[in-house]
């Protein structure tokens, strides 16, 4: 599965890059938008659907701008995967101005179970958007992978 | 790509004209079907790496050129750091120094087609291929240093390989002026498991047959005849340069205001050579090519002491080892006059031309080695660096197919069975954890590499010397 459910006010989705990913998270609000954006990144590697919450991961950052702080959370989340070999299928974020806290709930990652496909490696700045959309959030970028 | 933007200036040679901020012009180096199958963005981001200060003469698109972040993928720029140049993170991308060796065999298909399983479970079991796949090698934060300042060199003092193999890896194994003082805990955190693993992607690790020669005299000289076995591999810096690609790139993005430079795309984020920044940067850099270097080294071992087991006989020596995301200092001439440029090349091979000082004796009649990986069902192609190739791009050439589809797309077309099963009825055996991620990598989801090449030549960037096809991939 790749795409989350078409439609819904809440959701994430990948769209179309020659060498890349682009992620896309779509939220009433900017936090339950890169809590999506999160979701999308997970499905590069893997069906976030299959992912147990089995550990809470706890990231903290912050950047100049919401674009920035958009690049910053999904790379903190690249580099917590990378380096505790986790896949995450939920994310709870909340934004204060320029900081984020969040908790990202997932599990060590199964070859065989999560099938995992291309590892990214890092978020670029390209198509990087962070803005209010009919009503609500949306935040995307082109993840490397 | 609406070919009204461009001027053609020969059959294989397009030119955006400066206009806007451009310093200088873009050119693109590929035929008229290539350019307009290209996307729309590869005119609009290599126009943008013609903004940035001092770049010197154009801003470079290989044959291969695709929609990258930043620069194109395919890109090739060059700055003088003495009319206040620039380096770019963006400009080298994540996976600093990524690239392909090549190893010659003693072997002939008939060889391998008699233990082609037993080789192929071997090599899947002993080389970590894929994501959650980690290596056996823990490095001490002593023996990381080490690593990160001797590159190849490190590890065959470590016994990873010999002596003879550094004379076959660019910079002889070893990039000088590498500073692992300026990479970062967390750049070394994110290697601690990764050393001697291939990655995932389009990263493989190839048992290929040479199926074709065109350039018989070097295909001598490299060691390549019809019918005999090579070993491809491709990969990069895995995780520490990741970590440093993505540092420095904040880093640049949010310093650039500071140095007056205006960024027409975040991801062109850059400092001048000359500043703390820019130095800084080039240091971890450079550790990070290092660290890619040290890591094929090792997988070289790897695949040695599969072949040790499997098929004792066989004896792999190193054609050459490239590198294709780089930022390197090297002296061309521009306008009759010498000058020392930091040539960016993303996504591109260096490819210097025969008598270049530069290459192995052994290899420098015929010119460099031009390693360009194909996609799984496709077969790759060995080049050789041309002497018109340095007025034309200070001596870069092409490093891939380039994808023709999203992987998105790729997933609704393909399913991972659907390509191992029709890839094992043309005798290609795959080896992958990841159905799904030998879906996204179908070889339908690539260009045609026979164009790109044919391109390159004609181009006059590198010629064709022997063309391979794959009997066992080990995809990441």
């Amino acid at each position: 599965m790749v795409d989350a459910p078409v439609g819904s006010r809440v959701r994430w989705e990948h769209f179309a890059h020659e060498a890349d990913v682009g992620v896309r998270g779509v939220g009433a609000t900017k936090s339950e938008a890169f809590e999506q954006a999160g979701l999308a990144l997970t499905a590069i590697v893997t069906d976030p659907d299959g992912v147990e919450a089995v550990e809470d991961v706890e990231v903290r950052c912050e950047a100049p701008d919401d674009e920035l702080l958009l690049a910053e959370w999904l790379n903190r989340l690249i580099y917590e995967m990378a380096t505790r070999r986790l896949v995450f299928g939920r994310y709870a974020v909340a934004i204060d101005g320029t900081a984020l806290v969040a908790h990202a709930l997932g599990e060590r990652i199964d070859v065989a179970r999560h099938q995992p496909a291309a590892e990214p490696k890092g978020a670029t700045f390209t198509t990087l958007r962070v803005a209010r959309e009919d009503g609500g959030w949306v935040a995307q970028t082109v993840v490397d992978v | 790509m609406d070919l009204n933007r461009l001027v053609r200036r020969s059959d294989h040679e397009w030119e955006i004209a400066p206009s806007g901020g451009m310093r200088v012009p873009a050119i693109l180096y590929a035929s008229k079907a290539l350019v307009r199958a290209m996307d729309d963005k590869v005119c609009e981001q290599a126009a943008n790496v013609a903004m940035l200060p001092g770049i010197v003469r154009a801003s470079f698109a290989m044959p291969d050129a695709h929609w990258g972040y930043g620069f194109p993928i395919g890109g090739v720029a060059a700055f003088d750091a003495k009319r206040g140049g620039v380096v770019s993170a963006g400009g080298v991308g994540f996976d600093i120094s990524c690239g392909v060796r090549c190893l010659t065999t003693n072997l002939v298909r008939a060889d391998v087609e008699a233990v082609k399983r037993m080789l192929a479970d071997a090599l899947f079991a002993r080389v970590p291929a894929g994501m959650g796949r980690t290596g056996s090698i823990r490095l001490s934060a002593a023996e990381t240093e080490a690593m990160l300042a001797g590159g190849a060199r490190w590890a065959v003092a470590r016994g990873y390989g010999s002596e003879a193999d550094l004379e076959r890896v660019e910079e002889r194994g070893r990039i000088a002026h590498a500073q692992p003082g300026t990479v970062s805990e967390q750049a070394r955190r994110r290697q601690r498991e990764e050393m001697g693993t291939l990655g995932s992607g389009n990263h493989y690790l190839e048992v290929q047959e040479v199926v074709e020669v065109q350039d018989a005299a070097a295909a001598a000289a490299y060691g390549l005849a019809q019918g005999a076995i090579v070993v491809m591999i491709h990969c990069g810096s895995r995780g520490l340069g990741h970590q440093i690609g993505t540092e420095y790139l904040k880093r640049m993005a949010i310093a650039a205001p500071s140095f007056g430079i205006a960024l027409p795309d975040r991801e062109l984020a850059c400092a001048p050579i000359d500043s703390d920044l820019g130095q800084e940067y080039l240091g971890a850099m450079r550790a990070a090519v290092n660290c890619a270097l040290a890591n094929r080294q090792i997988l070289t071992h790897l695949v040695r002491s599969v072949f040790a087991d499997v098929l004792p006989a066989a004896r792999l020596d190193v054609l050459y080892d490239v590198s294709h995301n780089t930022c390197k200092v090297e002296t061309h001439v521009v306008d009759g006059k010498p000058r020392e440029l930091h040539v960016h090349r993303k996504g591109a091979t260096r490819a210097w031309g025969p008598g270049h000082p530069e290459l192995p004796a052994a290899l420098r009649a015929a010119g460099q080695p031009v390693l360009i990986g194909g996609s799984m069902g496709a077969g790759s192609y060995v080049l050789a660096g041309t002497r018109a190739s340095e007025s034309r791009a200070f001596s870069s050439a092409c490093h891939g197919a380039g994808r023709a589809m999203s992987r998105h797309q790729a997933l609704r077309t393909w399913s991972g069975r659907q390509v191992i099963d029709a890839l094992a009825a043309q005798g290609i055996l795959i080896r992958s954890a990841s159905d799904r991620g030998v879906a996204e990598e179908a070889p339908g989801a690539y260009k045609d590499l026979g164009a790109v090449v044919d391109a390159a030549e004609a181009a006059g960037l590198a010629r064709k010397v022997a063309r391979t096809v794959p009997l066992v991939c080990i995809k990441g």
